[in-house]
């Protein structure tokens, strides 16, 4: 019993901790109220006891320390009491340690300080090391198990697949099926976008297989799920497999073969092209913007079983929307990818990077003037699609005069709702079948 | 009162002194009580002994990498053995190359900083105290200066990367593909007897 010269200050802290403990009591009733209403009972018959103490000691710290830090979110576990976890007493860390496996209301509850100065004495000397500890038993608090449970298992596939990314792709493969000139063939329809949304998972999924050390030193990619060890990297390859094989073969054959083709070629692009090269040169960008040219492609392919014009014209629009996206987006990761070691033009060659996305901006002005050429769209196309396209290159012209973050920002947000006001304009002023441009014949 | 984990001491400790660095905040009394497990962090963390599954922990502040405690199997097979160490291995090699990288980086980073703010004839810190920065465009040219100096550097460690994750994913699929077979063979001798 330590002597007190500072009574006084761990009488001011037993009232503080009396607030405390009222308000943590509020709290924990929230967060895990079947724990909490065990702890209730059994706090009913003595009041304060230690183990209650630790207990909100720590949602303390805890709540502490998440206010204070920029944390990922933890999920509650479910199964752990609050009762089980360590103290920092040696002591009570021995008695709850070995009592690990026993369900909280068996608890022995050896410590019932019920003189007011045992608790003061207790209450002063445990906050003075609760913050040593806090940060301890939030580090061990923050070691998760690596078990994949069921219930998570949807969660976790969706970003591993990058199900957003994904919905874009398979969204502009639904624009390139309903530009295709043809009667709308709905069966058709459903497996180009199940197979392609099969292909684009499993090429996501790779793609993080690959790139796990650098994802967790990257602030945009470090809550990736193997980056966290939610699932283990048999896993991915599995589910990959498992996407990637159904996908193509609905494509060959619920489509054509050379919609599955296409969808082959993509993944090995994406997966084995584009990624490594991510490391090796800047022509990396340029590859990564074939890869997002291609999914449109393959929707007329599946619509009309051929390569002409409108897929290239369609595939052409995708790749340069690619560069001012990429490139704006890229501009704000300089840092992170200077130290990932990643070779990207925003990095190596920033003036190219700007004139580049500039460039792109300008020619999707001309690919829209080239759609009623080739007979995709109207002449009403160019024209309502106008405002659009010169907001955009205005905003890329921006870009590579001000070379700012801002500029970079706006340039990326811009091009995020310029793509589907795009192809959604294209889709309104689709050539009406057996209309044609000036000097064609007219279609059957 | 329950059963002691195998420990694999020898094994393990390497991993804790990977693991131990600036921030080592040794607590001598769990070290002393877990001696059976080794703690995988020298903050001394050790899993419940009823789980039978790795941890993995919050990221390292050098690497950014999340270390993994690998859990050791009362009948580990030579197989099961080969993986869990070689994913010992790589997380080593890992944390070796990343928390050394990102330290360099941070210390070029300060080093340029400093030669440019003296270059202009600028104080590090400015009058109201706060730390002087370059704007992006300046540290543009560190950037790519940076990149283009460990360019090999990053060469190397992408072909052995991938070189190790593949290993690892086939050595993960061998020892499931083993473990659902013995999982099958006690039953097939049950029906043939």
């Amino acid at each position: 019993m330590a002597a007190s010269p500072h009574t006084l200050s761990s009488r001011l802290l037993t009232g503080w901790v009396g607030g405390c403990v009222w308000y943590l009591e509020g709290r924990a009733m929230q967060e895990s109220p079947r724990e909490f209403m065990h702890l209730f009972r059994s706090v009913r018959k003595q009041w304060m006891t230690f183990q209650h103490f630790t207990f909100l000691r720590r949602m303390y710290v805890t709540q502490l320390n998440r206010s204070l830090n920029q944390q990922v979110k933890r999920k509650p576990e479910p199964t752990a009491s609050p009762f089980l976890e360590r103290s920092s007493l040696a002591q009570a860390k021995a008695e709850t340690c070995a009592m690990r496996p026993l369900p909280p209301p068996h608890l022995p509850l050896s410590r019932k300080p019920n003189d007011k100065e045992l608790l003061e004495l207790e209450s002063a000397s445990v906050i003075e090391g609760s913050l040593d500890v806090g940060r301890e038993t939030k580090d061990e608090k923050q070691w998760k198990e690596m078990k994949l449970h069921l219930d998570d298992l949807p969660g976790v596939l969706a970003r591993l697949s990058k199900i957003k990314l994904t919905a874009l792709v398979v969204s502009t493969t639904s624009a390139g099926f309903a530009l295709a000139p043809g009667p709308f063939d709905l069966p058709c329809f459903l497996l180009t976008f199940v197979g392609t949304g099969l292909a684009s998972c499993a090429a996501n999924s790779i793609n993080q297989f690959f790139e796990v050390p650098f994802d967790s030193n990257m602030n945009r990619t470090k809550n990736r799920p193997l980056v966290r060890g939610q699932i283990s990297p048999l896993l991915a390859v599995s589910f990959a497999t498992c996407c990637a094989v159904p996908g193509v073969a609905l494509l060959t054959w619920g489509v054509n073969p050379l919609t599955g083709a296409l969808g082959v070629f993509n993944i090995f692009l994406y997966t084995c092209c584009y990624t490594p090269l991510k490391k090796i040169s800047i022509a990396n960008t340029w590859v990564g913007a074939v890869v997002g040219a291609i999914p449109p492609v393959m929707g007329w392919t599946a619509a009309t079983g051929s390569l002409d014009a409108g897929a290239f014209l369609l595939g052409g629009i995708l790749y340069s929307w690619q560069f001012p996206h990429f490139n704006a987006l890229s501009w704000g990761l300089r840092e992170d990818y200077s130290r990932g070691g990643y070779c990207m033009m925003s990095v190596t060659h920033p003036a190219l990077c700007r004139r580049v996305a500039l460039r792109h901006c300008l020619a999707l002005i001309g690919l829209s003037a080239a759609a009623p050429v080739l007979d995709v769209t109207t002449w009403t196309f160019p024209a309502i699609s106008l405002p659009i396209n010169l907001y955009i290159s205005y905003l890329g012209f921006r870009f590579y005069v001000d070379a700012d973050r801002k500029s970079s920002r706006k340039l990326f947000f811009c091009s995020l709702w310029h793509l589907p006001l795009f192809l959604l304009l294209m889709l309104t002023c689709k050539r009406p079948p057996g209309a044609t441009c000036a000097g064609g014949e007219p279609r059957g | 009162m329950a059963a002691l984990r195998p420990c694999r001491r020898a094994l393990v400790s390497p991993l804790c002194r990977a693991f131990s660095g600036p921030g080592c905040r040794l607590a001598p009394e769990r070290a002393g009580e877990r001696r059976d497990t080794a703690p995988s962090r020298v903050s001394g963390f050790c899993p419940p002994r009823k789980s039978c599954h790795d941890w993995i922990g919050p990221p390292d502040k050098h690497s950014n990498l999340r270390p993994v405690h690998f859990y050791v199997p009362e009948n580990e097979s030579p197989l099961e053995q080969k993986l869990r160490k070689l994913r010992q291995e790589t997380q080593e090699w890992n944390q070796q190359f990343w928390a050394n990288q990102n330290l360099t980086f941070c210390r070029e980073k300060e080093e340029f900083i400093r030669s440019r703010l003296k270059a202009k004839g600028l104080e590090l810190r400015t009058g109201s105290g706060q730390k002087a920065t370059l704007d992006a465009e300046e540290m543009a040219d560190f950037y790519r200066e940076f990149l283009s100096k460990n360019f090999q550097k990053h060469m190397c460690y992408n072909r052995d990367w991938y070189k190790r994750n593949f290993a690892i994913t086939f050595f993960m699929g061998k020892v499931a593909l083993e473990r659902v077979w013995n999982k099958l063979r006690p039953k097939q001798r049950k029906t043939s007897t």
